[in-house]
């Protein structure tokens, strides 16, 4: 772990984009304390201002305070990423290791029902999903992450196929361990390089989601600050008060990008092939 | 391989919409209706029959051509989804050969100046392409054109067959959105394969043969790094007509996506399962086109 924050120092970009996630998560947490007003607090002298000293990034057009939507709104992109990417993660770790471990029928059956979900366009089947259990938060992190599952189950599951070709598992098999142990104490840990790139990527992913499906108003409902549902609300407003979109999109963007430069640095670090 | 995963896509879907809670009946018909004609109604869609009995149904149909009626306006779904279809796929079309006329040559680029100033450029452009959503592209390039020249998207759809110019008006900026978004993975795609092949061994016996770096480049680095490119396009294939969904809605074009956004919206069964699957089909079809294009750029490739 040491070396691994010592390379990742060494590596600018990634570093760069580990410090923008890490200043948006302290964002998150500390959202009550930095936000000088409530999200859904309405000033009604105030509607469409423009920043300024009071409103350090203007009102919106019921009179809420952006900048303390945009700060709790880094709250709900990391809760549903954090949360569909777990429900993806997990899932597709519990499902790729059993395909790609006991293989046969089992893996037959499991990837199959895998290629049907990849024949649905990611946000097509969120969109599925959401119409099934019907918009809101929780519902929004549930169809992210089962977007996620196929996708790590055939990264896990491939990941594991080859882990089991070395000679330490077919001795580990001899000797007669049982297959969990296996499973856990052999297998899990050396498939964790690309399992981690595939989290911080997926994250990206989910946030871009997340604020997809809101900014439809199938995601997060209004009132909840979600950048996407802010974006969407704004566009009838921008041309006289572009503040209400410049700044949740921004934090979109530049949240997004934070992921993607760390996934990249990571995939870097941690795939020997790109080593040398 | 391809007919058991619409099989699956059909069951998936048909089976979803059926677990939704409410009464699709009570929902068109409001409060008022009285219990005979909700009764009535749920017979003529055949809600009243168990639900494998609806699903042989609706199936038998489509595999004739029939993707039943609209629960909504009552008008066959097959043509609708045929004529919205016409509009996302040349939309998809366009943005996919808007993002290859950006993202291949630079890639290229950049994968010969490896780490140049023009490697650099790329790779941060590549990377904004990746990052910004292209709905969030969309709405600031809208306000941008809008405040700095007055224009605002042309309202209303014309078919390419009554007036191509308008046509192409109409459709262009949503392309170009849609075609910048995925232009960054298609170049990082095509930096990282042709950097691949450069390193190879075959590509050294090229060069100390003497061959030009044209040669090197167009007839050998280029054709073999053309197999993972071809992935990722066909993979984004695949997103941009998902993408077409948030892009028609914001531009107001009346293609697939919003057909089944409405859909979602007025809980019109026939006309949301219907379009999926169509789009999975579709889905499928590039995917495996992209299989076969594989093996003719690579003879090693070869199914069974």
């Amino acid at each position: 772990m040491k070396a691994f924050m010592q390379s990742l120092k060494n590596d600018k970009v990634g570093f760069i984009g580990f410090i923008g996630i890490l200043l948006v998560v302290i964002v998150a947490i500390l959202a009550p304390v930095i936000a000088p007003h409530s999200p859904s607090e309405i000033f009604n002298e105030h509607i469409l201002q423009g920043p300024n000293a009071q409103f350090l990034f203007g009102t919106d057009e019921l009179g809420r305070d952006i900048f303390s939507r945009v700060v709790f709104g880094a709250q709900v992109s990391l809760q549903v990423s954090l949360t569909a990417v777990g429900i993806g993660a997990i899932g597709g770790l519990v499902l790729g290791l059993i395909s790609g471990y006991f293989q046969g029928k089992i893996d037959q059956i499991i990837m199959r029902v895998m290629d049907v979900f990849f024949a649905f366009p990611d946000i097509l089947l969120a969109l599925t999903i959401i119409a099934v259990l019907g918009p809101s938060l929780t519902n929004t992190m549930i169809a992210i992450g089962i977007v996620f599952i196929p996708v790590f189950t055939r990264l896990v599951r491939s990941a594991v196929m080859s882990v089991k070709e070395n000679e330490y598992l077919t001795s580990a098999v001899a000797v007669g361990v049982h297959p969990l142990k296996i499973i856990a104490k052999h297998v899990t840990p050396n498939i964790m390089a690309p399992f981690i790139v595939q989290v911080t990527l997926a994250l990206s992913g989910a946030i871009l989601t997340e604020a997809a499906l809101s900014f439809l108003g199938l995601g997060v409902q209004p009132p909840d600050p979600s950048w996407g549902v802010m974006l969407n609300a704004s566009r009838a407003y921008m041309e006289f008060a572009p503040w209400t979109i410049l700044f949740p999109v921004t934090a979109i963007v530049m949240t997004i990008l934070c992921f993607n430069l760390l996934g990249d640095s990571l995939r870097d670090l941690l795939d020997p092939k790109l080593k040398s | 391989m391809l007919i058991p995963v619409l099989f699956g896509v059909s069951i998936v879907i048909f089976i979803a919409l059926r677990v939704i809670p409410g009464d699709v009946a009570a929902t068109i018909l409001g409060t008022d209706a009285t219990p005979e004609t909700l009764a009535q109604l749920r017979k003529n869609f055949g809600l009243d029959l168990p639900i494998y009995e609806q699903y042989l149904q609706w199936i038998g149909g489509v595999l004739t051509g029939d993707f039943g009626e609209s629960m909504r306006t009552g008008k066959e779904v097959l043509p609708d989804i045929l004529d919205r279809f016409a509009i996302t796929f040349e939309l998809t079309i366009l943005a996919a050969i808007i993002s290859w006329i950006i993202a291949i040559p630079m890639g290229i680029l950049a994968g010969i100046k490896r780490n140049s100033k023009t490697d650099f450029s790329v790779r941060v452009i590549s990377l904004l392409g990746v990052s910004v959503p292209n709905f969030a592209l969309a709405t600031v390039l809208i306000l941008v054109l809008s405040l700095s020249f007055s224009y605002s998207p042309p309202v209303g759809y014309v078919g390419f067959w009554e007036d191509p110019i308008r046509n192409l008006q109409i459709l262009f900026l949503p392309a170009l959105v849609m075609g910048t978004s995925m232009a960054g993975a298609v170049m990082r795609m095509t930096r990282s394969s042709i950097l691949e092949i450069l390193r190879q061994d075959f590509i050294r016996t090229i060069r100390a043969k003497g061959a030009k770096e044209k040669i090197v480049i167009f007839d050998h680095a280029l054709k073999n790094a053309m197999i993972p490119i071809l992935t990722i396009i066909g993979l984004q294939v695949g997103v941009l007509l998902g993408g077409t969904v948030i892009i028609e809605q914001i531009f107001s074009l009346p293609g697939l996506g919003q057909l089944v956004l409405t859909g979602i919206n007025q809980r019109d069964f026939t006309v949301v399962q219907g379009a999926v699957l169509f789009i999975a089909f579709v889905f499928v079809l590039i995917n495996l086109l992209v299989d076969l294009l594989y093996s003719y750029l690579d003879p090693r490739i070869t199914y069974k």
